[in-house]
């Protein structure tokens, strides 16, 4: 399953592929082409969505995380969580 | 009234073990809710953040006079009026400096120097601010945060938690509300000191900025984080005699009174020249201080500072000095602004000299200025290292002679201290509200804490293009006959250091007929060996008996730099030998400085009379030192002598063997410089010509000594190598055969013919290890003697096979000139050499000639080499 963040609206996006993934219980690249800026609110959500896909065992994995973003996710501890492909 | 305490003098544990798990958590809460929003600050721009500091300044601006409220009414501390200002200070002055400077990505820019400095956030600061100044500098430590890019945890003084947690809403609101992270600034609900242990240590929190008492500072600094500690002063105050005495008196009262006293910079004893002492103390009265009778002192000494421990009692800190006069029970005028004690010297028995945040300055008698210097030094040991030291003074050379001797990072001139020391007011020092007191404070900075100690600065350097040169004698004749060119350099004495051989086959008479007439000439002849230092005693002995202009060395290279030496020695009589010739890595940087000034003057024109050496451009010389068995070997392009004439008519009559050794010598000096790591494009022109026409003119000048051409272009051959050489260096091959010759009394020329073949094939093999080299782009030897095999026309299409090619054409030039095929052939047992290889190895080793080589050569590396020429080449 592949789910797309919305730049404008991160943590609901977020919230929302988390619901998916509950629903679904499959394997998810989250596609993060269009994330340009992460906010605590985001990294909230991803921490939860994160959560929520070990605890179904479901496979996360970001594309396209620029390099800003990237070195967010490594700061707070949160890159061991996922995959990251290109 | 005057209750408050002082607890920063209270060490804070390091063992946060009586924490509560729910304490835990709530620290662990804050920890992590700052590092997220360090982490999402790591994304903003330069733009971002001064959008948020400009609205924060200007929301701290607007509640400076509530914020300095609220500190007076919960400390009790100091004056609200000069809260104010020290709020609106670190607000306005401190957006005044940083505004512009970049904090963002690349911060500075040295193309000059190739280098960018590019700023990384630290993260989560832990910060500790002090009861003394609490909300401004809450205030300066939230913007120049937020500046930077960080997050901070603030742990405020208890007794001024309310006025800072206040301060820290204020700004926080502010700047997420102008897009700051959410929890960029956090403030510790009442903080304990084991909550302080705790957030010190943990693992997230990046830096530790305290500003407190030594308690608190110690505690950061013992906490194994980086830290930004500062502390305590004792300020001393010189007032010396050429003073401007009304403002000077002026000054002290602001700035000893200012906030009553709570800035640790703040005056604490003032030093008075005694032939202003009683008028200053006068000015002093006139304008609303105290001065107390002897009396009055001990009784002030004993109650506000604290016998026991002989620092000052927490009770008076930021009180007024008519309060702290009824304190203690002296009679004041109404109004009193500062309590004045005269004390006769510092430490334990006089009380009065240490650290008073309180407007009681003490004062002292200075008999001269030697004695107020060294009484300054005695209240700056006692309390006061590293923090801040004041003068007023019109004297240049006392003021200078006060920043020598007082150990502080800031030394305020003509201006009050405390005010003066927060920087930007009355001065250029950076704002602030955290003085770094180096290591005399026990900090790690003597700096005023600034946006540059929030980052980490990165440094990207760029590989840097070596200036490189090309320097050669700026006069070379060549040719038949350029020996004529001696009648265009008048001299009024000539001396000519040449050997015995050479004067008795005529060729001093030729050079003789070519000097400018009318010169007085003398002749000088020394042994044709490496010269020794009574040879050059005897030289700069006939050099000054005739007052000699200008010096010729007629000779091989030995004559050329018995000249070189005594030319320098003639000049500079104090050169030293020995210390010139100290080792080196990079010309450019070497340590030893070689003379410029020049006791006399003299012309060095050098006439070679061997093709091989070059010496008559190169900037070496060898000197032996027989009683030690060293060689010294001088170099420095100073020694190049100033004409070379390459006259082919001085080496017409060069025996065979002299001519096969030092036509060898050419031809590895040119080898050399070619692969060599300093090879430029110029160095390169003359290694190749070298090359061509010594691979083509020295087996004709070697079988027909007489053939004209063959010796004149061998002649300029080995003046060309050596150009190159003189420049780019030589390498490993020449290591070696200094190393043998000497051991084994072996010719120079003939000890590189033997190394030759197995060096290029060493020096073109893939490295054991890669010789670090700034001037080279990649390893390329192999490709330049690839270069070299083609411009001979060896033949050969990859890089190999014309690297072997060029291998076999030396070895069977070598076999032409009649060269030994091996050490061994030389008569040198295997027994012999296998005992000697141990040291010719590190003697080759230690030789300087291989810095330069393009492959870095191991001890084992170098030994093989010699058993490879012991062995020998093979027959072609």
């Amino acid at each position: 399953m592949v789910l797309e963040i919305d730049n404008r609206k991160i943590a609901s996006s977020l919230e929302s592929a988390k619901s998916k993934i509950n629903a679904k219980n499959e394997d998810t690249v989250l596609d993060f082409c269009s994330i340009e800026r992460l906010d605590a609110a985001g990294l909230r959500a991803l921490e939860d969505l994160a959560a929520a896909a070990e605890q179904k065992s479901v496979k996360l994995s970001l594309r396209g995380t620029n390099v800003a973003v990237y070195k967010v996710l490594k700061l707070t501890k949160l890159t061991r969580r996922f995959s990251f492909v290109d | 009234m005057i209750t408050t305490e002082v607890k920063e003098r209270v060490q804070i544990p390091l063992a946060p073990e009586t924490l509560s798990p729910e304490r835990v958590a709530y620290l662990e809460g804050l920890v992590s809710q700052a590092r997220t929003a360090a982490a999402v600050f790591t994304q903003f721009s330069q733009e971002d953040v001064d959008h948020i500091v400009k609205a924060m300044v200007l929301a701290g601006q607007e509640n400076a006079p509530l914020l300095a409220r609220l500190a007076v009414e919960e400390t009790h501390l100091g004056v609200m009026e000069d809260k104010i200002i020290k709020n609106m200070v670190a607000c306005e002055f401190v957006y005044n400096y940083t505004k512009g400077k970049r904090t963002v990505g690349v911060i500075r820019e040295m193309p000059e120097k190739n280098l960018l400095e590019i700023a990384e956030p630290i993260g989560v600061l832990f910060s500790l601010t002090p009861i003394t100044n609490p909300t401004s500098t809450v205030l300066f430590k939230c913007i120049v945060a937020v500046k930077t890019r960080n997050a901070v945890i603030f742990s405020p003084h208890p007794k001024a938690w309310r006025c800072c947690a206040e301060a820290v809403k204020i700004m926080y609101e502010t700047a997420v509300k102008h897009g700051a992270p959410e929890g960029v600034f956090t403030c510790i609900e009442s903080s304990t000191l084991q909550d302080n242990a705790y957030v010190m240590k943990h693992k997230d929190v990046g830096l530790i900025d305290a500003t407190g008492g030594p308690g608190v500072v110690k505690a950061a600094y013992s906490s194994g984080k980086p830290a930004l500690g500062v502390g305590a002063g004792n300020t001393p105050v010189y007032l010396e005699k050429s003073a401007d005495l009304g403002p000077a008196v002026v000054d002290i009262i602001i700035s000893k009174t200012f906030d009553n006293g709570t800035i640790c910079a703040s005056e604490q004893t003032v030093v008075i020249d005694d032939e202003i002492y009683d008028q200053t103390l006068k000015k002093f009265a006139e304008l609303g201080a105290h001065i107390c009778n002897e009396e009055e002192t001990k009784t002030l000494g004993r109650t506000v500072i604290d016998p026991q421990t002989g620092f000052m009692q927490p009770m008076a800190v930021g009180q007024k000095a008519s309060d702290i006069a009824r304190f203690v029970g002296l009679s004041v005028k109404p109004g009193t602004k500062l309590l004045i004690a005269p004390i006769q010297g510092v430490g334990r028995e006089h009380p009065l000299s240490v650290e008073k945040l309180f407007p009681v300055l003490a004062v002292y008698r200075a008999k001269s200025v030697n004695e107020a210097l060294r009484v300054c030094v005695d209240v700056n040991h006692a309390g006061g290292l590293g923090h801040t030291a004041v003068i007023f003074s019109r004297n240049e050379e006392v003021i200078r002679k006060f920043g020598e001797v007082i150990n502080a990072g800031r030394i305020i001139v003509n201006s009050p201290g405390s005010i003066g020391a927060l920087g930007a007011v009355y001065n250029d020092l950076v704002p602030t509200f955290s003085f770094g007191c180096g290591t005399g404070g026990g900090n790690s900075t003597t700096d005023n804490v600034n946006i540059y100690h929030y980052l980490n600065i990165k440094r990207l350097a760029r590989r840097t293009q070596n200036h490189m040169w090309f320097r050669v004698p700026n006069q070379i004749y060549f040719n038949m006959n350029a020996v004529e060119n001696l009648g265009q350099f008048p001299s009024r004495c000539t001396i000519i250091v040449t050997n015995a051989p050479l004067e008795q086959i005529g060729h001093v008479d030729i050079v003789r007929r070519h000097i400018c007439p009318k010169t007085h000439i003398h002749v000088l002849v020394i042994p044709d060996a490496e010269p020794e230092a009574s040879v050059i005693q005897q030289g700069v002995e006939a050099l000054n008996f005739y007052k000699a202009d200008q010096i010729i060395a007629l000779g091989g290279g030995s004559i050329i730099d018995a000249a070189k030496i005594m030319k320098l020695r003639y000049e500079s009589p104090e050169a030293d030998l020995e210390y010139l010739a100290a080792p080196f890595l990079d010309l450019r940087k070497r340590v030893v400085e070689y003379p410029t000034e020049k006791t006399n003057h003299a012309r060095l024109v050098a006439i070679p009379t061997t093709s091989g050496t070059g010496s008559e451009v190169t900037p070496f010389a060898v000197l032996s030192d027989k009683a030690s068995g060293r060689k010294i070997t001088l170099a420095d392009y100073s020694l190049s002598p100033d004409v070379a004439i390459v006259d082919p008519q001085f080496v017409m009559s060069m025996p065979k063997g002299l001519t096969a050794d030092t036509g060898i010598d050419c031809i590895t000096h040119a080898l050399e410089a070619g692969v060599s790591n300093y090879a430029s494009s110029y160095t390169d022109s003359n290694a190749m010509q070298a090359i061509r026409l010594a691979f083509k003119y020295l087996p004709i000048a070697y079988e027909n000594p007489k053939d004209e051409e063959a010796r004149c272009m061998m002649h300029n051959a080995a003046c060309i190598a050596a150009m190159a050489f003189s420049n780019a260096s030589v390498g490993v091959n020449h290591a070696l055969a200094h190393a043998f010759g000497a051991r084994f009394h072996v010719p120079h020329g003939r000890a590189n013919a033997l190394m030759l073949p197995h060096v290029i094939a060493y020096n073109a093999a893939v490295p054991t290890k890669f010789m670090p080299s700034p001037y080279t782009q990649g390893y390329i030897a192999h490709k330049k003697y690839a270069t070299m095999a083609d411009l001979l026309g060896l033949g050969g299409t990859t890089v190999e096979e014309k690297v072997q090619n060029l291998i076999n054409a030396v070895e069977q030039l070598l076999d032409r000139l009649a060269f030994p095929r091996s050490i061994a052939e030389l008569g040198i047992t295997r027994q012999e050499f296998e005992k000697a290889v141990p040291e010719l190895t590190e003697i080759a080793f230690a030789d300087p000639s291989w810095r330069s080589n393009p492959r870095m050569p191991l001890l084992t590396e170098l030994a093989e080499l010699f058993w490879k020429a012991y062995e020998g080449r093979p027959k072609h």
